[in-house]
């Protein structure tokens, strides 16, 4: 995975609570057997008519969603199914992150071994990006700060080892498999035991 | 050592290397359970890394979600509707195989849902750690393991290594007293249940369901109740297991045998919390309290008493809810027209609640223009359901009875709900479009949705018991 240090962008604001993984990606499109080309069905359902035509109104339609690499959403962001879809078509769309009150524990594990940084705030934050769609914000993952267009920077939790994955690229699966010699010598224990 | 929870024990056992501040815990995992639709891109990143499945002797794979439920296309001639469907099969036929992972395929009669068969098969035990690329893994909780639902690249990572990195969540008890009274179910508690602390109420936590109430359940409600822990936000709910676990578990095909069965149940007894543990988080709830409980909303915390009438309005997202739903605030919810009825899922697909549904429909008629849907959560439950006239029942009712599989809950395989039509659903979602575009679906139990067939109407089961 490429490092990444920091998010620099305007926002999108979908203010929606509860936002769900069968809305961010419905299962009918969970056919899939690759990564590749979700984007084009994220948020399927609210951003196209019956006919298959993009719905004016929806925000990703509007011109000003163009290039937006941050989505704004209300609390309690990826509730629902483990589909890792979900992440995978927000980043295929061009979103690298997202911000919320609260996002679900699935869906930000998920996102953050995919690349995309699930970012929790304040209330009071939340509320001034809802009300501002468009700010231009910065992300920084190096020092764990949102910074808004007013100037005000606020922390934000980030677990520390994701984190430091995120910043040099490290790959969490050639780290797990530098503990093999931990695992087998547990599995060394069980098999004594039984 | 000071006093622990259940979880605190579980997870303890498993710990391969302990967290630090900088590093999550390294968590072996006892059992990995895979399915058609989240394990190909992790069987490719294997693939693609030349690395083997390192414990295929604890990783078991069946076909669920995207299945037909159709009898001529599991077992005749008639190809699979769903091309893409049909597709996935193959591929999780072709991984099993070229990675030696056991699989219960297409025509296996140990197929079905993959929560409801391993605990048919005795694969889930107490104080084991279970995963799934699949959100209702919490399931498994009901006997006392640590199970939750991973993302596709932990698949990756458990298939290659059969650990995880993980920290530690926080522990949540939830306090059940008092006997359900008749006509209320496990279903109706643990929606009752999610209302109370709310759709992200668990998030960050482990809950473990306790007290009298859950003591007296059986095991098929226990695996209700821990289903739809994750329709709380909690990533998996637990029960401390018991006489009513082990004797479950005894008679099945791959819980231990003989001299093993002995040493197993040592340790199992002690899986529960120590008198002085302390959860992060408690709440109480009165059984007898509870209602028979039903959904109008468009998340799963959305829900009344069946005879209660819709709140008033909360905001914008609970107005665009209700919109979707064609609802109004203050009405009623019994009486409202029903389309499609819905009985099955890992939430509801079990034998005893085939068996309460029969209860209703026994000598009754599903009313004209209602399309009963009885989707068995295995193949194994298809059959006992048959042999015991279960389904000789639910046909003369005029419902459709189908081969197992996740079918109308989540709506892969073809089995969807129009558009603006009503679908009482025993099954765990009632997101937008969950079970087919502009569907509009309640969650209720296997008793109201059978009532609400035989009425085509929302119907409080207890006036046809």
């Amino acid at each position: 995975m490429q490092p990444i240090k920091r998010v620099r962008s305007k926002t999108v604001v979908i203010a929606a609570g509860n936002i769900d993984t069968d809305q961010i990606i419905p299962a009918r499109f969970l056919t899939t057997t690759t990564k590749e080309g979700l984007g084009k069905q994220l948020f399927a359902d609210w951003r196209y008519g019956k006919d298959g035509a993009p719905n004016a109104d929806f925000v990703l339609n509007r011109p000003e969603a163009r290039g937006a690499e941050i989505l704004v959403a209300g609390r309690n962001f990826g509730c629902g199914s483990s589909r890792e879809h979900a992440p995978w078509a927000l980043l295929d769309f061009g979103f690298r992150a997202v911000i919320s009150t609260e996002i679900a524990d699935i869906f930000r594990g998920n996102s953050m071994k995919n690349g995309l940084l699930p970012i929790v705030v304040d209330e009071q934050t939340s509320q001034w990006l809802l009300d501002h769609p468009g700010a231009e914000v910065e992300i920084d993952l190096d020092t764990a700060r949102l910074t808004l267009p007013t100037g005000i920077a606020v922390a934000f939790p980030i677990e520390a080892f994701a984190r430091h994955c995120l910043l040099n690229g490290v790959d969490e699966l050639g780290y797990l498999r530098s503990k093999l010699p931990f695992i087998e010598r547990y599995e060394a224990s069980l098999a004594a035991l039984t | 050592m000071s006093a622990r929870t259940l979880f605190d024990k579980v997870w303890a056992a498993h710990e391969v290397v302990a967290e630090t501040p900088d590093t999550p815990a390294v968590l072996y995992v006892d059992l990995h359970l895979i399915h058609e639709v989240t394990s190909p891109q992790a069987f490719s990143l294997l693939k693609s890394r030349g690395l083997p499945v390192r414990r295929p002797d604890r990783t078991l794979a069946t076909m669920d979600h995207s299945t037909p439920t159709e009898t001529a296309q599991v077992f005749g001639n008639v190809p699979i509707k769903v091309d893409a469907a049909a597709k996935q099969v193959r591929q999780l036929e072709r991984n099993a195989a070229d990675f030696g992972i056991e699989l219960f395929g297409m025509h296996d009669m140990r197929r079905g849902i993959v929560h409801v068969i391993s605990p048919e098969l005795g694969c889930t035990q107490p104080g084991m750690t279970i995963v799934c690329g699949d959100s209702h893994t919490s399931t498994h909780g009901a006997f006392g393991a640590l199970a939750f639902g991973i993302g596709t690249t932990e698949v990756g990572h458990v298939l290659a290594t059969q650990s995880l990195l993980q920290r530690k969540p926080k522990s949540f008890a939830i306090n059940v007293e008092g006997d359900l009274r008749p006509g209320v179910t496990a279903k109706d508690l643990i929606l009752a249940i999610i209302g109370r602390i709310g759709v992200s109420g668990g998030t960050g936590y482990v809950l473990e369901y306790r007290g009298s109430t859950i003591r007296a359940m059986s095991m098929d409600e226990r695996m209700t109740v821990c289903n739809m822990s994750i329709e709380a936000g909690a990533r998996a709910g637990m029960i401390a297991p018991d006489q009513i676990t082990f004797d479950y578990l005894e008679s099945k095909p791959r819980a231990p045998k003989a001299g093993d069965w002995d040493a197993a149940l040592l340790r199992w007894r002690n899986l529960r919390t120590d008198p002085d543990a302390k959860f992060d988080a408690a709440v109480d709830i009165d059984a007898a309290q509870i209602e028979p409980m039903i959904t109008y909303g468009t998340n799963p915390g959305m829900v009344v008493p069946i005879g209660a009438a819709i709140p008033d309005s909360a905001g914008e997202v609970f107005d665009k809810a209700l919109r979707y739903m064609g609802f109004h605030n203050g009405e009623g919810m019994l009486g409202k027209p029903v389309n499609v009825v819905f009985i099955g899922s890992c939430t509801n697909g079990r034998l005893e609640d085939l068996q309460a549904a029969a209860r209703i429909l026994k000598g009754r008629k599903v009313a004209p223009g209602v399309h009963l849907l009885i989707v068995p959560g295995s193949q194994q439950i298809k059959q006992k359901a048959e042999e015991s006239g279960l389904a000789e029942i639910f046909k003369a009712a005029g419902a459709d009875w189908r081969e197992s599989g996740c079918s109308m809950c989540i709506g892969m395989n073809g089995d969807t709900v129009p558009a603006g039509q009503y679908s009482i659903s025993t099954s765990n979602r009632n997101f937008e479009g969950r079970q087919g575009v502009g569907a509009r679906t309640l969650l209720v139990s296997p008793l109201t949705a059978a009532a609400s067939a035989v009425r085509g109407r929302i119907t409080d089961p207890r006036e046809l018991l």
